[in-house]
């Protein structure tokens, strides 16, 4: 009967995936088109577009995605020790400590080294 | 499995999208009304006044046809596959969420499983995982409408979604600690015999419903949009129904996010003296736990918009530093406080 539970999860997928297609489809019936070169252009402030709009940007959010993954990850890795945590014993909740105190001894790093400075 | 449990199912799976729907478009009717009066304004009052009916009852019906006899305008130099692909990503992601949420009382001696998939054990889980996906839509938005405010807003808001995430995930492992599971119906159940989650991790109720704020993209954390200096950031590009679809994968998060906050921390179908057990099943108490989740996740809603009308917007540096230099600490500090109470008391309490 549990399997069974992920089918209903994929049967929602597919209506939700439906209920997304249904009103495009409607509009791309529907919907009145007027194409002109106007209508066509970048949206921004009234002149022509200037440049490339896929330049290069600031490091800081590489490095707060980096930042992420690592304590993402770690995330993953609490879920299950805590929902085990009431049939573990001192030793489950020492382990725990140290891991977390590893990965904030990485933040504290990071945080002295200034990466957390948003300039 | 038989035929009569997929069609149940089925029609299950048609009322609860039907419900969401038709409450977003009723929400961003009520938004509108908090946000007049917040201002001293009247607000929309003419649709439906023709048929006698008070308060623009017919407001969103005229949203609606609004959007869909719009022209889709797709300008000249998208990408156009990830930019059709994008909106249909936001609406997906906040659609597939609610597999997992129960909207009443769950349980084998129950009339009817008010959830989806009622034995997912991992809800939580995976209703965390598939939000996360949300940020999928807002990065293929901002970097396929190839506009400078679309790009920035998307890069804006994916490092903020994904900073808050790790908020929103730290910030339940407490509750979770307590009440032993992943099912939503557990957690429930833990606080109708013990005490309300907000009661027992204010710390975790905090941190959660801040980072919910920022999650779902609302003011004080609406830097992805933030209308004065990018437009409209990640959709400034998009028209009629693909901006309409952006707007109800939001509102619908916001339905999710309420419901979450409701089941983790306000009880979920619980309250007080009136006796109300996981396991009695009967026509009104089954009534009373549908009536009161809802009217719980609807006041969580309010308070969603009506902080919207009350504060002002964040600067992104104080945005960045509240996520990582406080409630990443605090966070981590809550979990290690109530692991090492919960030991103290099993330890010394029997």
């Amino acid at each position: 009967m549990v399997a069974y539970n992920y089918v209903f999860v994929g049967l929602l997928l597919l209506t939700a995936i439906g209920f997304a297609l249904a009103p495009l489809a409607l509009v791309a019936l529907i919907a009145p088109r007027k194409r002109s070169l106007a209508k066509g252009d970048t949206y921004e402030c009234g002149v022509k577009t200037h440049g490339e709009t896929w330049v290069r940007f600031r490091i800081q959010y590489y490095i707060y995605a980096i930042m992420f993954v690592v304590f993402d990850v770690e995330t993953v890795f609490l879920y299950p020790w805590a929902v085990a945590y009431g049939g573990l014993g001192t030793f489950a909740l020492v382990e725990m400590v140290v891991f977390l105190a590893l990965l904030s001894a990485g933040l504290a790093y990071a945080w002295a080294k200034g990466v957390l400075r948003w300039v | 499995m038989t035929l009569w449990v997929l069609i149940g199912i089925v029609i299950k799976i048609l009322m609860i999208v039907g419900i969401t729907q038709g409450t977003v478009a009723y929400l961003i009717l009520v938004e509108r009304k908090i946000a007049a009066y917040a201002q001293d304004r009247i607000g929309p009052n003419r649709c439906g006044a023709q048929f006698g009916l008070p308060a623009a009852l017919l407001q969103p019906l005229a949203d609606g046809a609004k959007m869909l006899l719009k022209e889709d305008v797709v300008p000249k130099y998208v990408t156009k596959p990830l930019y059709i692909l994008a909106p249909w990503i936001a609406i997906v992601t906040a659609m597939i969420g609610f597999a997992v949420v129960p909207f009443g009382p769950v349980g084998p001696n129950q009339l009817i499983d008010f959830q989806i998939a009622p034995n997912v054990d991992m809800g939580l889980l995976y209703v965390l995982a598939v939000g996360s996906l949300a940020v999928y839509g807002v990065i293929l938005a901002g970097w396929a409408s190839n506009n400078k405010y679309a790009f920035i807003g998307g890069l804006r808001s994916s490092a903020q979604l994904i900073s808050y995430e790790l908020p929103l995930g730290m910030s339940i492992l407490g509750m979770l600690l307590l009440a032993g599971s992943l099912d939503m119906n557990q957690v429930i159940a833990w606080q109708s015999q013990n005490a309300w989650g907000v009661l027992v991790q204010p710390l975790g109720f905090i941190l959660f419903f801040t980072s919910a704020f920022a999650e779902t993209n609302r003011l004080p954390f609406d830097l992805p949009e933030s209308e004065q200096e990018l437009v409209g950031g990640f959709h400034t590009e998009y028209s009629a129904m693909k901006f309409g679809m952006f707007f109800l994968g939001e509102y619908l998060h916001i339905i999710t996010v309420s419901f979450i906050t409701v089941i983790l921390f306000w009880g979920g179908w619980h309250l007080p003296f009136l006796g109300l057990t996981p396991e009695s099943s009967g026509l009104i108490d089954t009534l009373l736990k549908v009536g009161i989740i809802t009217g719980k996740v609807f006041l969580a809603i309010l308070f969603i918009m009506w902080i919207r009308w009350t504060l002002p917007r964040f600067r992104y540096d104080q945005l960045m530093d509240l996520a990582w230099k406080s409630m990443i600490p605090l966070a981590l500090i809550n979990l290690v406080a109530t692991a090492g109470i919960v030991q103290l008391v099993r330890t010394y309490w029997n």
